[in-house]
C-alpha cells in the first residue's frame, strides 16, 4: 500500500479571546491510496476539522498535511485553491449545491477552472452524472430534486474533476435509511471501481459499515478498527 | 455554461429584487441621458459663428420694411443676406402644422450652406416660383415626394385671389449636415407670398447674414442696428449663437437644478442598490464558500461578485438610455421641425457607460471585497 496522506504531529487549537481549545495534539495519521475510511465520534470531536485539514480549508496550527509529497499546510492561498480543484472533491450533509443551477451545471462547476473545451465539459459531466445514475434528471435544479437525489449530484460534482480523494462529512446525515444506503453503495462502488480514496465522516455506525476502516476519534486520538 | 452564465443566474435569483434594481438604475440613466441632452443643447447649442439674425427690435413677430434687405447688403464686412417671413403653413388641417419660411432661395442656401440636396434638385426649386424645398423630416412625415403637388395653408394669410390653397410642387427635398434651427422647414418663393398673399408681402419677417469673418460679428450687428436706429422699425442684430444664448439663458438655472436632480438620484439609487448588493451577497456566504472550497480563487470570486454588480448597472443603465432615446425622439415629434433636435450625442453615452461601469464599480466593490476575504470555515460555521 502506497501512503496518499502522511499527517505528522498534527495540532489544532483554537483560540477564543484568552481561552485556547485543543482539538489535536501532536496527532499522526497515515491514508493509503485506495483507503475508504470512516471516521466517527462524539460531537466537537474534531471530525470536521480534521476532514478541513485534508481538504486544505483549513490550516494545521502546527505539524505537516503531506499528499503525495505536496506539503498542503504550506502552499499558499492561490495554490491551495488549485491544489483542491485538482486532487479533492468534497461530498457535503446538505449537498451544498447553488440553488439557481441545473444538476448539470452544478456538476460543470468545478471544470470552469480547467482549460477543457465546452463539449469535453460536457461529456466529462454526463458522465459523472451517468456513474452516480442521475443523468436522466441534468437539466433539474436542486428544489426539483430529493435529499438523495442532491446528493448524487453533489458525489457527482466532487468526482468529475477525477480528484483521488473524497473527503465527505456526513454525507448521509440527512438521508433516510434507504437512500442513505444507496448513496453509501455509490460511495462503495467509487471506492471499489474507480479507486477512490475515501474519507468519510459519520454517526451512523451502519454508514461506518461501508468503510474498509472505522475510526474512532475521542479526545484528539485515534481508535482504529479494521472491517472485513 | 461558462462563468458569465454563473453571474447571469445569480444577478435573476430574485426575480423581483433584480426587476426592481434594474428599474431604479433605468430611471437614473434616464434622467441622465434625456437632460444631459436638454443640458447639453442648452450649454453648446448647434451654430454658424459668422451667421447673424436680424429681428425687429420690439418684438420678432412684428416685420421689417422691405426696403431694410438692399440697405443691409451695403453694410461692410458682410458676406451674404438673405431673408424669411414666417407663413404659418399647414397641410390640409390645421392641426398638421408645417412649418413654413417664404425666402429668396438662392440667397437662403447661401445663408445655410449646411443645408443640401441634389443639384438638379436645387436648381429646378431656385427657378420656379411654384416650387417649394421641404426638409426631409417633414416630406418624411407626410410621405411627399419630388414631384409631388401640395396644397399649403396658412393660418395668418389668405391668397388674394380667393382660393383657398397654394398648390406647390415638391420639387427639392434637402437635409442639414448640422443640427440647425429651421433644418426641416418648407421653403416657398418670396416672390410668390408677395404677389399671392392679400396682405403682408411688403415687409420681411427677418433676415439671416452671414459675416466674412466672425471677428467682424460685433461691428456688423452695430453698424445694422445703428443704420436703423430711431426709425418706425429699429432693428436687433446678433449672432445666432448669441441669439440662441439669449433664448436659453432663461433656462441656466434650470439647468443647474436638474444637474442638482440627476446627481440626488444617483446617490440615492446608488445607496439602494449597494445596499441591496450587500445583503445579496450576504445571504449567498455558504455558495462563496463552496465555490471557494471547489477551488475557484479569491479574486475570481471577486470578479464574480463585481461583474455581477457592473452587469447589473450595464443592463439597467442601458435600459435607460433605450427609454430616454424614446422620450427625445417623441420630444422632437411634438416641438416640430423648427426646432433642432436635441439628441444623445456621442460623449453623453460615452458619458453614460463610463458612469454605468463606475456605479458597477461602486456598488460592487464592498461585497465583492468581502467574497474575496471570506473564509472558507467561516462561510460554512456561519451557516
Ligand atoms: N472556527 C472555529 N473557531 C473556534 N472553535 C471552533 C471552530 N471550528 C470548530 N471549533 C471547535 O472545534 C471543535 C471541533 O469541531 P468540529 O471539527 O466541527 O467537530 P465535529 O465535526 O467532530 O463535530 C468544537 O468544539 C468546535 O466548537
Ligand atoms: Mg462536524
Amino acid at each position: 500500500m502506497t501512503a496518499l496522506y502522511t499527517l505528522t504531529d498534527l495540532s489544532k487549537r483554537y483560540t477564543r479571546g484568552k481561552e485556547s481549545i485543543t482539538i489535536f495534539e501532536q496527532l499522526d495519521m497515515t491514508i493509503d491510496q485506495g483507503d475508504f475510511i470512516s471516521i466517527m465520534g462524539p460531537s466537537g470531536s474534531g471530525k470536521t476539522t480534521l476532514l478541513n485539514l485534508l481538504g486544505g480549508i483549513d490550516r494545521p496550527s502546527s505539524g505537516a498535511v503531506d499528499c503525495e509529497g505536496t506539503r498542503v499546510d504550506k502552499l499558499s492561498e492561490g495554490k491551495l485553491a488549485k491544489w483542491r480543484s485538482q486532487h479533492v472533491g468534497f461530498i457535503f450533509q446538505f449537498y451544498n449545491l447553488m440553488p439557481t443551477l441545473s444538476a448539470a451545471q452544478n456538476v460543470e462547476l468545478p471544470l470552469l477552472l480547467t482549460n477543457l473545451s465546452g463539449k469535453e465539459r460536457k461529456r466529462r459531466v454526463e458522465t459523472a452524472l451517468d456513474i452516480v445514475g442521475i443523468l436522466d434528471r441534468k437539466g433539474h435544479r436542486p428544489a426539483q430534486l430529493s435529499g438523495g437525489q442532491q446528493q448524487r449530484v453533489g458525489i457527482a460534482r466532487a468526482i468529475v474533476a477525477d480528484p483521488k480523494v473524497l473527503l465527505c462529512d456526513e454525507p448521509t446525515g440527512d438521508l433516510d435509511r434507504n437512500t442513505a444506503d444507496e448513496v453509501l453503495e455509490t460511495l462503495q462502488l467509487l471506492n471499489r471501481e474507480l479507486n477512490k480514496t475515501i474519507v468519510m465522516v459519520t454517526h451512523d455506525p451502519a454508514a461506518a459499515g461501508y468503510a474498509s476502516k472505522e475510526l474512532h476519534l475521542d479526545k484528539g486520538r485515534f481508535v482504529a478498527k479494521e472491517n472485513t | 455554461m461558462n462563468r458569465l452564465t454563473l453571474v447571469r443566474k445569480n444577478l435573476f435569483r430574485k426575480k423581483t429584487r433584480s426587476t426592481l434594481l434594474l428599474l431604479s438604475i433605468a430611471i437614473a440613466f434616464l434622467l441622465y441621458g434625456a437632460l444631459g441632452a436638454f443640458n447639453q443643447f442648452w450649454e453648446d447649442p448647434p451654430q454658424t459663428p459668422t451667421r447673424l439674425v436680424t429681428l425687429n427690435k420690439i418684438n420678432f413677430t412684428q416685420p421689417l420694411p422691405y426696403a431694410y434687405y438692399n440697405r443691409i447688403q451695403s453694410v461692410d464686412g458682410i458676406a451674404a443676406a438673405s431673408h424669411a417671413n414666417w407663413f404659418g403653413g399647414y397641410f390640409r388641417e390645421p392641426t398638421n402644422v408645417v412649418t413654413t419660411f417664404a425666402v429668396e432661395p438662392e440667397g437662403w442656401f447661401t445663408v445655410y450652406p449646411e443645408f443640401d440636396m441634389p443639384a438638379d434638385q436645387r436648381a429646378r426649386f431656385i427657378s420656379d416660383r411654384t416650387c417649394m424645398a421641404a426638409g426631409a423630416p417633414i416630406a418624411e412625415q407626410y410621405g411627399w415626394s419630388v414631384g409631388d403637388r401640395i396644397p399649403l395653408q396658412s393660418n395668418i394669410f389668405t391668397r388674394a385671389d380667393g382660393a383657398e390653397a397654394w398648390q406647390l410642387e415638391v420639387c427639392a427635398i434637402y437635409t442639414s449636415t448640422a443640427d440647425t434651427a429651421g433644418a426641416g422647414a418648407v421653403l416657398l418663393h418670396y416672390e410668390l407670398f408677395r404677389e399671392t398673399a392679400s396682405f403682408g408681402g411688403n415687409s420681411l419677417g427677418w433676415f439671416v447674414l452671414l459675416t466674412e469673418d466672425a471677428a467682424l460679428n460685433e461691428s456688423v450687428s452695430r453698424s445694422i442696428d445703428d443704420m436703423f436706429a430711431n426709425s418706425s422699425a429699429e432693428t436687433e442684430t446678433s449672432t445666432e449663437a448669441a441669439f440662441n444664448q439669449a433664448f436659453l439663458e432663461q433656462f441656466g438655472d434650470i439647468a443647474t437644478i436638474l444637474s442638482l436632480v440627476i446627481g440626488a438620484a444617483f446617490v440615492s439609487i446608488l445607496i439602494i442598490v449597494g445596499t441591496t448588493m450587500v445583503l445579496s451577497i450576504a445571504e449567498r456566504t455558504k455558495e462563496i464558500g463552496v465555490l471557494k472550497t471547489l477551488g475557484f480563487r479569491n479574486n475570481a470570486v471577486f470578479g464574480l461578485v463585481l461583474a455581477e454588480s457592473i452587469f447589473l448597472s450595464l443592463l439597467g443603465g442601458l435600459i435607460g438610455l433605450g427609454l430616454a432615446a424614446g422620450l427625445l425622439a417623441g420630444a422632437e415629434a411634438g416641438l416640430g421641425d423648427a426646432f433642432p433636435p436635441i439628441v444623445m450625442t456621442v460623449e453623453i453615452v460615452g458619458s453614460a457607460v463610463a458612469l454605468m461601469l463606475l456605479f458597477g464599480l461602486i456598488t460592487g466593490v464592498i461585497p465583492a471585497a468581502s467574497a474575496l476575504r471570506l473564509k472558507i470555515i467561516d462561510a460554512f460555521s456561519k451557516g
